[in-house]
């Protein structure tokens, strides 16, 4: 019979907690170990089985308000302080050239210019430092508009490709309609490659060229362990329409840093990546001259194109939005602090004070004495 | 309580006496009356349900019991045992209050001639032949849900009934499409094949253990009638038409209809104890015309009709074609598989049920009513977070259409995050209880009836009580060289015992006579001797029987030297005064809720014929011959005042004697009605009001109904907690009332209103100043009830009831009880719980929002049909206000935590959808997507709805007032959700965007980004579980540091692999000092709002539940002025069984 007595675990879990009660603070009665019966032995007494375990209760006095509100503030207002003297002290240059570096006579067919494959494309631009920059200074270019997070665009990679030679056809399906030339395929293969920016930049300063290292300016993780050694481009730019740049099929893709950098997909529209360094300190008011190959078709999209020279420090580079915020927070705290302290002196509040108690507040409450 | 009875039921045999007495003419009067009660009846049957009628057999079957459900209350406390199938049927239909007269539609279905389209045939011996026609299944018994071969499909199909499964199942075949794929192939399916394979293992060993448990029970033996010898044969094998003999103590293989016992009146004693968890012996008949017949000697052949098979446990009718006679059978001549045989040592019966279409096997489907409750909550609340979803995922996919104009994809990979979101609203049930709906009988009260005092003929016997405490002269007599004496002991008046032993000499002596000798024998005991543990020389004298009251008046009988010893169909023992009488049972009209009386036809040793008839005192004094006696009479009645205001139950007795020609009268038309098959009961009522007439009065017995332990001071919780008690009892007012008082439901202060009969009287007992203003208690009884119910004061009557603190009903019938129930249910939201022990509770403990069942002496059919079991009505009080109050308060917090955690989450990736040009990606990484719900936020959520605590029990206990919080629905609320969900927001605005703005135009990658929004959620929800932790023990701290650092190890762990985008990214962006301060600043920031609002409301408004757990942890709470009188609760139950 399947009809089994319910009952007896029912009533077992409950005399259970109703049998072995001991409770901390009042004490009064004492754990009753459960009489030893052959036929249902009751689980041993333990606190931990009882949840009875010692705990700590902490509440909310106005002590502790006040004190954590003062503390989070003399906490955030010196960090607040420091990032934004921080961010101050990074010596930004932000130059926008897309549009400069079009020759007037072709600001109407600007797409004809940046993808004809005869025009000159290169531009020089002046940039004056404003203040001393000190070494390193970090050389980035900065696309707005250009979705690297966009889903397909994402996705559009053979990370297996990219690892190792023994892989160089798999996964090539991930690549899109584009995934060999003949029937090799393409390596790397891949919207991503296919897209990499191909602008160069050269720096002199009062004519003497400043050597821009690009050494180390990917992770070494990546390097490690994303792009093989033995991985060389084969077939890259090969096919019908041609993207961004063009890789040297000589060099493995191990050291080919702008496009591991390239490869690193960016989360927001507009982002920086990392062009190279400068090893030298650039000094105020010095003007630097950059030449600019400006290859990379950011029209056909409608983005800006921009070359950033930045110093960095701990907090990362030139943005007050972390000094603000932390100063806002810190300010906010010290105002709770001082309006709570107001409250608590003005309109006090004994904690557990029990003529709180809605029963003892109103005579006709739920319990008429 | 006894009016809640149903009293053994005596079968419609043909009487040994038959032989003795001599023939009558058959008289035309009364034949002419059954000839037209019967078309009338089944006429009136069919033209009310002409479609059931046509229907399916089952259906038809269903209906008839909830007819007889509806219509007669004593065999509705039956009915409402009969199983979770015919509660469906109850609810889904109309619950008709009130105990109207509805006889004819009962008689009209359980006599029904029985189709035979609708009917089974059994040839008896002959199963080949019963066989033939119609396959019945063998006996053999299929508890499994499975075999080896449907295991897979079937227990698929059963798992995908929740909503969830199928919406999982439906998230991961779109992400196996390459174009919507989110999560790579595999994450998306393991947690779903996970939970899958873990729940068909689960089901897999259940059903291997059912199907060892089958395997015993099928192979188990039995003595089958082969080849004119009883042979031992597999319960497997045995088939339908097999005759079978069982031993004494043997579990019955099947159903079999009886044909003859040891007995030599046919009577047998089954114990039904797996089939409705009542203990007592019951009483089963052999047919008079089989008693005789020996099978293995005289081949015994007859054709046996009876209905299709169904769960009715308590109905059977069936036709018996045997000798060229026609049978009646009746529910008093089955016995059902699954009951034991009892003191008797063999019965032979013939099987008509096997295997699964035994009646125990048709009720054994389960009890589906309240889970498949909570399922459907739950399902539907997966529903609305499916459609929240989907509204996410349109308004992602219409903007994706609108700003780029390409192509739009509907990805639902937010929706994992939603997964374990809904614990269910159940849990909160028990916290938030507004109504407490108690039975009286066995759960304010032991059930134990003690006989107290008695009136005999107009003298109160109750005086001495207090001084004979030492005076338990235990009276014993000797059966077979043996001392025995009964098993309970009873105070006795010595006044009384000295005139009861005096013999008849007196008048005074005759009266007490008659009166022990009706307690005696007016009842339906069977006497049973068995060992005396403490002392083997002695022997116990164990009353059976089905209703406590009978059996306190046989003890108290035998107290008093009226031992009643033996019982046979034909006749009873009673050993009076050391004398042994034998006196011949002519008939037993049985109890019934109608006539509130039952009486037995004695042929005493004397020769004369008596009737002896006791019953409650209403229905007693319109049928005792007024003329007589009338300083008795009123003298009487005065006592039985006396007795019920003290709280005790009172029974007149009256009897009278039989002349000659009355009992033949009387006898002829009693056979005429036991035997009829059609309006049986219809009949016998009838006889038994033509006898039970003009009797004598002979007195009243007292019987006290003790309260439990600690009654009085967990109503006093209760009402304290303002949970408002609603003692619904069957037992007459005055007793209602008095027992309201001795139990605390009623106290002096209170302001009573009595609703009786039809006139409305109000009567105050405290100041009428404060009528409006203190507690108001309203008595109301069963009659007006209904009168109510029916009509337009229904409305009235509930805006009156709800503003009393305290309602009695008294008088009401068990499906009334379920009526009231319904009626709160219907007119407030309120949450309503019943408690009760019986079967005629089951229906009320089935119509609340929680039902507890007490597991007493009236069986267990409450405890099966409730949602809590407990051992006394007094544990009610910690479940209520401490487990209740836990529960409810963690389960509220809950389902606002687990909306915001799964919330948050999905906001950061819908915010980062609208920055990725609206399509579908994550930057979180997709590994840590499935995590976030499996071990990043998994194990604090559960440890913190299991353990936390906010107020200790003692303080629970001590301050009812606290259970408030639930009642006003504080935890959990429209209001507080939709704070938390504007909080939500802001978190998942500080999250997502502080990393944007800090990182805006910066070289930071998308594992990087994604790395820091997941450390964030993380940590901050598991922070905000933190704030919100009242009780932090060593468990807590390691669930949410544990689960923090769980975390930064598994990211680290992911970020490890170089084959996922995210290689190395948690390593570069930990060692850039901006990654620490965004961290450090998102934290803040998104609980600041949190914090203040928190505090500004714990110091403007706080609620009780905080002061309580301030003055707690202060340890003021000790000092406070109001003072509940402590339960004795804490104190160790006494061991029950």
């Amino acid at each position: 019979m399947a009809m089994s007595p319910l009952l007896d675990d029912d009533t077992t879990l409950f005399d259970v907690n109703l049998d072995g009660t001991s409770t901390s603070e009042d004490g009064g009665y004492e754990p009753i170990p459960a009489p030893k019966t052959k036929s249902k032995k009751p689980p041993p007494y333990s606190r931990f089985t009882q949840q009875e375990l010692p705990a700590c209760k902490p509440i909310i006095t106005p002590k502790l308000v006040i004190a954590s509100f003062t503390f989070i503030a003399i906490i955030f207002v010196p960090i607040g302080i420091a990032a934004l003297s921080a961010s101050n002290k990074v010596v930004e240059i932000e130059e926008r050239y897309d549009r400069e570096c079009i020759p007037p006579i072709y600001s109407d067919h600007i797409l004809q210019y940046i993808q004809s494959v005869g025009t000159d494309k290169t531009c020089t631009r002046r940039l004056t430092v404003p203040k001393h920059m000190k070494s390193p200074v970090f050389i980035y270019y900065q696309l707005t508009d250009f979705y690297q997070n966009y889903r397909i665009y994402k996705s559009s990679r053979s990370n297996l490709q990219l690892k190792s030679k023994a892989d160089e056809g798999s996964e090539l399906k991930n690549c899109g309609s584009v995934q060999t030339v003949g029937d090799e395929p393409i390596v790397p293969c891949g919207l991503v490659a296919w897209s990499m920016f191909n602008d160069t930049y050269s720096f002199s300063v009062k004519d003497k060229a400043l050597i821009v290292n690009k050494m180390n300016i990917a992770w070494e993780s990546d390097k490690k362990g994303r792009f093989g050694s033995d991985v060389y481009p084969k077939n890259f730019q090969a096919g019908g329409v041609i993207g961004g740049a063009k890789l040297n099929s000589s060099i493995p893709l191990s050291e080919q840093d702008d496009l591991i950098v390239w490869m690193r997909p960016a989360p927001l529209r507009n982002f920086r990546k990392l062009y190279g360094r400068i090893d030298v300190d650039l000094e105020a008011n010095e003007e630097i001259k950059v030449e600019i190959k400006n290859n990379y078709n950011s029209y056909g999209y409608g983005g800006e194109k921009l070359l950033v020279l930045s110093t960095t420090s701990a907090f990362g580079g030139k943005s007050k939005f972390l000094g603000i915020a932390y100063l806002t927070i810190g300010g906010f705290c010290f105002l709770f602090a001082i309006v709570f302290a107001i409250i608590h002196c003005f309109k006090r509040r004994d904690i557990g004070d029990t003529a709180y108690l809605s029963w003892n507040r109103s005579p006709v409450g739920y319990y008429i004495k | 309580m006894a009016a809640e009875r149903a009293l053994l039921i005596p079968s419609p045999r043909t009487p040994k006496s038959t032989q003795d007495l001599p023939s009558f003419p058959v008289s035309s009067n009364s034949g002419v009356k059954v000839n037209l009660d019967n078309p009338i009846l089944v006429s009136g049957m069919d033209s009310q349900n002409p479609t059931e009628s046509s229907s399916s057999n089952e259906i038809s079957l269903k209906s008839a019991s909830i007819r007889s459900l509806s219509s007669n209350p004593s065999r509705a406390s039956r009915g409402n045992s009969i199983g979770a199938g015919s509660f469906r049927d109850l609810r889904s239909k109309p619950v008709r209050l009130g105990s109207r007269r509805g006889d004819s539609e009962v008689f009209s279905t359980s006599q029904k001639e029985i189709s035979d389209e609708d009917a089974r045939l059994v040839y008896l011996n002959d199963p080949a032949k019963s066989n033939e026609r119609f396959e019945f299944t063998g006996n053999s018994v299929h508890t499994a849900k499975y075999s080896l071969i449907s295991f897979i499909p079937r227990n698929l199909f059963e798992q995908f009934h929740r909503v969830a499964y199928i919406y999982f199942l439906i998230i991961a075949v779109l992400n196996q499409l390459p174009q919507l794929a989110v999560f790579g192939r595999t994450a998306s399916i393991l947690p779903l094949a996970f939970v899958l394979l873990v729940t068909a293992v689960k089901d897999a060993y259940e059903d291997w253990r059912r199907q060892m448990s089958d395997r015993v029970e099928n192979n188990r033996l039995a003595w089958v009638l082969v080849n004119d010898q009883f042979q031992q044969k597999k319960w497997k094998d045995i088939q339908v038409g097999e005759i079978i003999k069982i031993q004494a103590n043997d579990t019955l293989p099947c159903d079999m209809v009886l044909l003859s016992t040891s007995d030599s009146t046919g009577v047998a004693y089954v114990q039904t104890i797996n089939l409705d968890g009542e203990s007592n012996l019951k009483t089963r008949y052999a047919k008079q015309e089989t008693l005789s017949k020996i099978p293995e000697k005289e081949k015994i052949s007859g054709l046996i009709k009876c209905e299709k098979p169904n769960r009715n446990i308590y109905g059977f009718q069936a036709n018996m074609d045997i000798d060229g006679k026609r049978l009646s059978l009746g529910p008093s001549n089955i016995i059902l598989r699954g009951c034991e045989l009892k003191n008797t040592s063999w019965a032979i019966g013939v099987a008509v049920y096997c295997g699964r279409e035994t009646k125990a096997m048709l009720n054994n489907s389960g009890s589906p009513s309240k889970r498949s409750w909570l399922e459907s909550r739950m399902n539907s609340e997966i529903i609305v977070l499916s459609v929240f979803l989907i509204a996410l995922c349109t308004v992602v996919s219409i903007s994706a259409a609108v700003w780029l104009r390409r192509r739009r994809d509907h990805d639902p990979y937010f929706s994992v995050h939603f997964y374990g979101a809904c614990p269910g609203r159940p849990g909160l049930l028990h916290g938030q209880i507004k109504y407490v709906f108690s039975d009286k009988t066995g759960t304010l009260t032991e059930n134990k009836m003690e006989f107290q005092c008695a009136s005999v003929w107009g003298v109160d016997y109750s005086d001495g009580k207090a001084n004979t405490q030492n005076q338990q002269a235990r009276y014993f007599v000797k059966v077979d060289g043996k001392v025995v004496r009964p098993k309970m002991t009873v105070k006795v008046d010595p006044q009384l015992l000295e005139l009861s032993k005096s013999g008849r000499d007196t008048e005074e002596a005759k009266h007490v006579h008659d009166f022990f000798l009706a307690l005696a024998a007016c009842n339906t005991i069977v006497p049973l001797i068995v060992e005396d543990k403490s002392d083997p020389a002695m022997k116990l004298m164990d009353y059976q029987g089905e209703s406590p009251d009978e059996q306190a008046l046989a003890y108290a009988a035998a107290a008093y030297g009226f031992m009643l010893v033996e019982r046979t169909s034909g006749h009873i023992v009673i050993d009076i005064h050391g004398e042994r009488q034998r006196f011949n049972v002519f008939g037993l009209h049985e109890f019934d809720s109608d006539r509130k009386r039952m009486s037995v036809i004695l042929g005493c040793p004397d020769s004369t014929v008596r009737v002896f008839v006791k019953g409650a005192d209403s229905s007693m004094l319109s049928v005792i011959d007024r003329s007589l006696n009338k300083n008795v009479i009123q003298t009487t009645k005065g006592h039985l005042h006396a007795y019920s205001s003290l709280g005790l139950r009172t029974l007149v007795i009256g009897m009278r004697d039989l002349s000659e020609p009355e009992f033949e009268d009387w006898h002829f038309s009693f056979e005429t009605a036991s035997t009829a098959v059609v309006g049986r009961v219809a009949l016998l009522r009838k006889v038994a009001g033509n006898v039970e007439k003009n009797l004598t009065i002979l007195g009243a017995s007292a019987i006290e109904d003790k309260l439990q332990k600690g009654v009085p001071e967990a109503i006093e919780s209760l009402r304290t907690a303002g949970i408002k008690v609603w003692v619904l009892t069957g037992d007459k007012q005055e007793t209602a009332i008095s027992i309201g008082y001795s139990s605390k439901l009623l106290t002096n202060k209170m302001t009573q209103i009595i609703i009786n009969s039809n006139s409305r009287q109000s009567y105050n007992t405290g100041a009428s100043s404060e009528a409006a203003r203190s507690t108001v208690a309203l008595i109301i009884d069963g009659t007006s009830l209904v009168y109510i119910l029916d009509s337009e004061l229904e409305a009235q009557l509930f805006q009156l009831a709800s503003t009393c603190s305290v309602v009695l009903c008294c008088r009401v019938a068990p499906l009334q009880k379920a009526g009231i129930v319904a009626l709160v249910k219907k007119k407030t939201s309120d949450m309503t719980l019943s408690i009760g022990d019986g079967a005629n509770d089951v229906s009320m403990i089935q119509m609340a929002d929680v039902g507890v069942g007490i597991s007493g002496q009236e069986g267990r059919q409450a405890v099966m049909a409730s949602d809590f079991s407990m051992g006394q009505f007094r544990f009610l009080v910690p479940l209520l206000l401490v487990h209740g109050h836990w529960n409810y308060q963690r389960m509220g917090y809950m389902i606002l935590y687990n909306f915001y955690r799964n919330a948050i989450f999905v906001f950061v990736l819908f915010w980062y959808a609208l920055f990725a040009c609206f399509t579908l990606t994550t930057a979180i990484n997709e590994w840590s997507s499935m995590l976030y719900s499996i071990i990043y936020t998994s194990l604090p959520t559960i440890v913190v709805a299991i353990l936390d605590k906010d107020v200790s029990r003692n303080n629970l206990l001590k301050y009812p007032q606290l259970y408030g919080a639930g009642q006003r629905q504080e935890a959990y609320n429209r209001k507080l959700f939709w704070l938390t969900m504007l909080d939500t927001v802001w978190q998942s605005l500080v999250v997502f965007f502080v990393p944007i703005f800090a990182y805006w135009a910066s070289t930071i990658d998308v594992p990087s980004i994604g790395d820091l929004w997941t450390l964030a959620v993380v940590i901050l929800v598991n922070l905000h579980l933190a704030m919100d932790i009242i009780r932090w023990n060593w468990i807590f701290h390691a669930v949410i540091w544990g689960s923090i650092v769980a975390t930064f190890i598994c990211v680290m762990i992911l970020d490890s692999f170089p084959m996922l985008a995210g290689y190395w990214a948690i390593f570069n962006i930990m060692g850039q000092g901006s990654f620490w301060v965004c961290l450090l600043g998102i934290i803040i920031a998104a609980l600041l709002p949190r914090f203040v609002v928190k505090v500004m409301y714990q110091h403007f408004t706080p609620d009780d539940i905080q002061i309580a757990r301030e003055a707690e942890t202060l340890g003021s709470l000790r000092g406070i002025a109001v003072e509940v009188e402590m339960n004795p609760i804490m104190e160790p139950p006494s061991p029950r069984r």
